[in-house]
């Protein structure tokens, strides 16, 4: 059907459509964020961005401001624009939807997981839960002793369920097998989602796929450098590499074996699209890594906007909240702490 | 710029003349300056920061503190509502209060509150905990009672059955039975969950345990409040059976993930007892307390809401003050606040007024200085409208914000749009009920203005002197078709036409005959319902609308030639306005001349072959259709002067431009030093030498010639909708009236006489009273905005919006 999206795409979803481009021209530009970057203290900031569309959720917070109440109620809005888009959205768009929010489920999951296992309290750790990653019986996580009951008791009814075939295992939850766990969820999520985007088809498949493999690829960069030097095996590591993207599968045997950050980089130059993410760096650093993986997938997302009739507006809609609201973070705590050379650090522009 | 002529007032033809103008104010005073000029309310300030980010500004500690005063008067809003108090939109007693003092004050009522509020949530969470025991304690008292009876009642059945017939019993019972005391003792947990988590809750329960629990819910009816959400919320009382201490831990952990409130129970019945009236007492001493402070709190509101508007107003006023004060900047010596903006002309002395009193007040030693700054800037566009002009101005500000000193369309707006309007709408009992819905909208005016109305209301308040202005034409031309729900009156005398013999058998085959003087004002009632009725209405009506249409758009293309004349713009005039004028009026004006001569001689001439053949064979004689003497000469001096006007409109215009713009910057290059170096700066500012791009203007020249010819042939067939809509209009009210009324009355039964005006009167009000109103108005204002307007109009200023206290309180959410 590709090709024929214009004729029926807005019979369900244009109006949706048209509310999220609408919030996307409600994000932060650079203008905003020079502002930002020179305020003196958090009611600065405040103050900003109240004249922006963060304004009505900022209004009523009594002065002594602090980072988390700001982060807070950014994500508040971003909820709220998201639970309205679910509302109106009908099928296939509103499990689309639903798929966005699967990959907070798995860090809510593994967060109150690792909390409980240093003895943390269970309602502290609820409140530092992303809300998107919400789901009823989250707080009885804290339960689980193993994986299989964690499985069996809670995450049976959640939607993560079929993604937990791969890592029921009767050992006791510790840090690495937990670690790991986050992985193979995600691993899961990640083809799945893929799968799923495939199904849809049209100009949704094409850059869903785009936007996915670059994430699977990512992440493989990530688990490789994070594992270098633990007892993870070549062979479990491998495994933990989503089965799509460019990567895969040739640039995954070599991954596999990389034992350092200059070997991963001298894999990761053969592929053109990544080379000038590499060639930024210099030897053996991998502390800007982050922010330039997050800048080139802050300008695929927003290149998936010049296309229309496809779903991925609404990923790359959440996905750049999501940014901005990091970004806000760094920029509060910047201010906050006094550190205002270091605000550009990790600031990531969208426009 | 006529500036030393002597002209009558042209209050809303021309806009205001406006000035920019530079105030040249002392620190100390400039608060009190902006506060006098915001009172008056005709200064338009121009941001001179705008480089500078909201928190970089002078004044951006006193806009945040006003807003953070904002915020709290939110919060004492909110508190209101919980009260249940409207704040007096009057308050009771206004004692001046400093912004200082505000702040203040307004932090001691916040915390007070605040505290009030924590004592008051503490108290009524420990209020709800009680009742919710008390439901646990009920609920699971009942439970645990009927649980015995039936023991013990199943327990005492089992003795009567041993002693009856002890052989068929089976061996093993009475083991069974004296093995209870060695059972192994059962835990049990009690307390209340959400109802819509119970399921949830059973089945995680039952896969945790791996189901060695039994738990029993029972549905409480009316919701209760949660202690820790404060929410009414469906509950259900559970307890669960458990047995084991691993068990134990597991169920309270789940109890506490799901948000259970777990209340301790006991299943000596005593013990119960005497809780349950433990609790009971406590509740009521809670509940006075609860009282006691919420008198208290209520009180304290009640204080705050008769204040509360004065205090909004003022940290409003001061948020304003201090907004504005951003927009300045300061001189080189830092002693002083340079504004500048727009004001009107004639608001200069009331604004050097103010700043005279400002000074004063201040205690100032230098007084602020006024001066007046030449610019290229366009200036903003200013009416001075009045509660009647302002919706019809809105109609035209709708379309596009006149130029400064354009010819004004709201002036015309005001008579034609309801006029226009009415030729669509003529039925003066329609007009009636039209007029009495606006007048009480009119009569009720104050109250209507000061509350909050619904969308389509607000609406029709805003316009309900349009409205009420469009009632009246519509009665007055309702006069001139004859319709009164479409029924017409001879209520100016009796008809003019009668029967030729008194039985009138041949009325519909022969006609009738004229007996009397003509019918004196609008349509002979005779037409009514007779065989030629549409084809007369038809003809009268089209004739109309070209008449119309021709002498609203020739009023255009006049307007057009006052604002050359008004710019000093002859190339205009020459070559533009006198071309349209031929060409419009040697087509279009010559039908309107044709129209009227046929009406006044009764002649029989068919327009359509004469307007048709004017143009496909002029040379032609016209025989029959010939209306006066010379008509084919005139009809051929008219249609060479339309086609000479055609490349008099194209072709001159671009090339006059062109040469004016060489000789002025050859000129201007001669003369330029004369200009002081002021004006040069502000001529560079506002852009320079415009760019002079020939062949742009000549497709800009080519494309207004090519709309103005075709569009003077469509824009006239466009006026025929006046006819087409009237036509609508009265065949559906004659429709509801003969189908529906009338119908009904045939009956001869009183019920089906009743449906039928109950019927009749909803079609008249939904279909002809509002959308009826509604299409008409709107094919009004396409009329207006594109017949009309597109031949002068150049709609691309901008409104003048003056910083003022008056507007601020308006805005209120």
């Amino acid at each position: 059907m590709y090709g024929f999206e214009a004729m029926t795409f807005n019979i369900h979803g244009g109006y949706l459509e048209a509310i999220v481009r609408g919030h996307r021209s409600g994000l932060l530009t650079a203008a905003d964020y020079n502002n930002l970057c020179q305020c003196e203290t958090l009611d600065d900031i405040k103050m900003h961005l109240s004249a922006t569309e963060y304004g009505p959720y900022l209004q009523n917070e009594p002065s002594p401001l602090h980072t988390t109440t700001i982060v807070e109620k950014c994500t508040l809005k971003l909820v709220d624009e998201y639970k309205h888009m679910l509302c109106q959205a009908t099928e296939p768009l509103s499990t689309f939807l639903e798929y966005i929010t699967y990959g907070h489920m798995i860090d809510n999951v593994v967060l109150i997981v690792t909390g409980t296992l240093h003895e943390r309290d269970v309602q502290e750790l609820l409140e530092k839960c992303h809300p998107l990653g919400m789901f009823d019986s989250i707080a009885t996580l804290a339960v689980a002793q193993n994986m299989r009951e964690l499985y069996r008791l809670v995450l049976v009814d959640t939607p993560l369920a079929p993604y937990f075939s791969e890592c029921i295992t009767s050992e006791d939850l510790d840090d690495m097998n937990i670690e790991i766990m986050r992985n193979t969820l995600y691993k899961a999520y990640l083809e799945d989602f893929y799968r799923f985007c495939q199904k849809l088809g049209g100009a949704t498949a094409e850059i869903m796929s785009d936007l996915l493999a670059f994430e699977a690829d990512r992440r493989a960069v990530n688990i490789t450098i994070n594992s270098i030097g633990t007892e993870l095996t070549r062979e479990d590591r491998r495994k933990l590499y989503s089965s799509f993207g460019l990567l895969y599968p040739y640039g995954h045997e070599e991954l596999a074996i990389c034992e350092d950050i200059d070997q991963v980089r001298g894999v990761m130059e053969k592929y053109p699209p990544y080379q000038p993410i590499f060639s930024k760096l210099s030897y053996g650093e991998s502390q800007m890594l982050d922010k330039a993986f997050y800048e080139e997938e802050v300008k695929r997302l927003c290149l998936s906007f010049e296309q229309q009739f496809h779903y991925g507006v609404f990923f790359a809609y959440m996905r750049l909240r999501e940014q901005e609201i990091r970004n806000l973070m760094w920029i509060s705590e910047c201010v906050a702490q006094n550190q205002k050379s270091r605000v550009h650090d990790s600031v990531v522009f969208i426009f | 710029m006529p500036e030393g002529e002597c002209r009558p007032t042209m209050d809303l033809f021309r806009s205001e003349p406006m000035q920019l103008a530079r105030v040249i104010i002392p620190v100390e005073s400039a608060h009190r300056v902006i506060s006098y000029l915001g009172e008056l309310g005709l200064f338009q300030f121009k941001d001179l920061n705008t480089e500078k980010s909201p928190f970089q500004r002078t004044y951006a500690t006193q806009v945040k503190r006003c807003e953070e005063m904002a915020r709290k008067l939110r919060f004492f809003k909110d508190q209101m509502y919980k009260a249940g108090l409207i704040s007096s939109t009057r308050s009771t007693y206004a004692s001046e209060v400093s912004l200082d003092e505000l702040e203040v004050k307004l932090g001691e009522q916040e915390a007070e509150l605040i505290e009030m509020n924590a004592n008051s949530e503490k108290l009524q969470r420990a209020h709800n905990e009680l009742l919710e025991y008390k439901l646990v304690l009920k609920k699971a008292g009942e439970v645990f009672n009927s649980a015995q009876k039936s023991a013990t009642a199943q327990q005492r059945e089992q003795e009567y059955r041993r002693v009856e017939r002890s052989l068929d019993s089976p061996l093993l019972l009475e083991q069974e039975i004296t093995d209870l005391s060695k059972q192994v003792k059962l835990g049990y947990v009690s307390g209340l969950i959400q109802r819509d988590k119970s399921m949830a809750f059973e089945r995680i329960l039952f896969r945790a345990t791996r189901g060695n629990v039994f738990l029993k819910q029972y549905f409480i009816e009316e919701p209760v409040i949660d202690p820790i959400s404060e929410q009414k919320l469906e509950k259900n009382v559970f307890i669960v059976f458990h047995s084991g201490e691993r068990a134990k831990n597991k169920v309270l952990k789940i109890c506490d993930a799901f948000g259970a409130n777990r209340y301790p129970f006991t299943d000596d019945i005593g013990k119960q007892n005497q809780m349950v009236t433990e609790v009971t007492g406590k509740l009521s001493e809670l509940k006075t307390t609860i009282d006691v402070g919420k008198h208290h709190w209520g009180s304290v509101v009640q204080a705050i809401s008769h204040q509360y508007e004065h205090w909004n107003n003022l940290v409003k006023k001061e948020k304003s003050i201090y907004y504005t004060l951003n927009m300045l900047c300061f001189d080189v010596t830092k002693k002083c606040l340079v504004a500048e903006g727009w004001c009107p002309v004639f608001a200069t002395n009331q604004i050097q007024k103010a700043l005279m009193k400002a000074t004063i007040d201040s205690n100032s030693q230098v007084g602020p200085i006024f001066e007046i700054l030449n610019s290229k800037e366009p200036p903003p566009t200013y009416f001075r409208t009045n509660k009647f002009t302002n919706s019809f101005q809105e109609i035209v500000n709708a379309y596009g914000v006149a130029k400064y000193q354009e010819a004004n369309p709201g002036v015309y707006t005001v008579v034609t749009f309801p006029f226009l309007f009415a030729v669509m709408f003529g039925d003066w009992g329609h007009g009636i009920c039209l007029f009495l819905a606006t007048l009480y909208l009119i009569l009720r005016e104050k109250s209507y203005s000061s509350q909050k109305l619904g969308d389509i209301m607000e609406m029709a308040f805003g316009g309900r002197y349009v409205i009420i202005m469009m009632s009246i034409f519509s009665i007055y031309t309702g006069f001139i078709y004859n319709e009164f729900f479409s029924v017409p009156y001879d209520l100016f005398g009796q008809s003019a036409y009668d029967c030729r013999d008194p039985s009138c058998r041949d009325a519909t085959t022969m006609g009738l005959i004229k007996v009397r003087e003509t019918y004196p004002f609008g349509v002979d009632p005779v037409w009514h319902g007779t065989r030629s009725e549409l084809p007369f209405l038809n003809s009268l009506k089209m004739k109309m609308s070209i008449l119309l249409g021709v002498a609203q758009m020739n009023l255009g293309i006049i307007i057009s030639y006052f604002n050359a004349k008004f710019f000093r713009n002859d190339i205009d005039i020459w070559y533009q306005f006198i071309p349209q004028m031929i060409f419009l009026n040697s087509l279009f004006g010559y039908l309107s001349l044709l129209i009227i001569l046929k009406w006044c001689t009764g002649s029989q001439a068919d327009l359509y072959h004469v307007m048709i053949y004017m143009f496909l064979s002029p040379m032609d004689d016209l025989d029959d259709n010939q209306l006066f003497f010379g008509q084919k000469y005139l009809q051929i001096l008219l249609l060479c002067l339309a086609l000479v006007a055609v490349p008099w409109m194209l072709v001159p215009k671009p090339f006059l431009l062109k040469k004016q713009h060489e000789e002025r910057h050859r000129g201007g290059a001669a003369y330029q030093p004369l200009h002081s170096h002021d004006n040069n700066h502000e001529r560079e500012r506002s852009g320079g030498h415009e760019e002079f791009e020939f062949s742009e203007v000549l497709v800009h020249q080519l494309i207004h010639t090519i709309e103005f010819v075709l569009g003077s042939v469509s824009n006239t067939a466009s006026y025929l909708r006046l006819w087409a809509l009237s036509l609508a209009h009265s065949e559906l009210s004659s429709v509801f009236y003969e189908k529906v009324l009338l119908l009904a009355w045939g009956y001869n039964s009183v019920a089906i006489f009743i449906i039928g005006v109950i019927v009749f009167i909803f079609a008249t009000v939904g279909v002809l009273l509002i959308m009826e109103t509604l299409s008409a108005f709107l094919h009004a204002l396409r009329l207006h905005w594109v017949e009309f307007q597109n031949k002068f109009y150049q709609g691309d200023g901008y409104l003048f919006c003056p910083f003022s206290f008056a507007l601020i309180s308006d805005n209120e959410e």
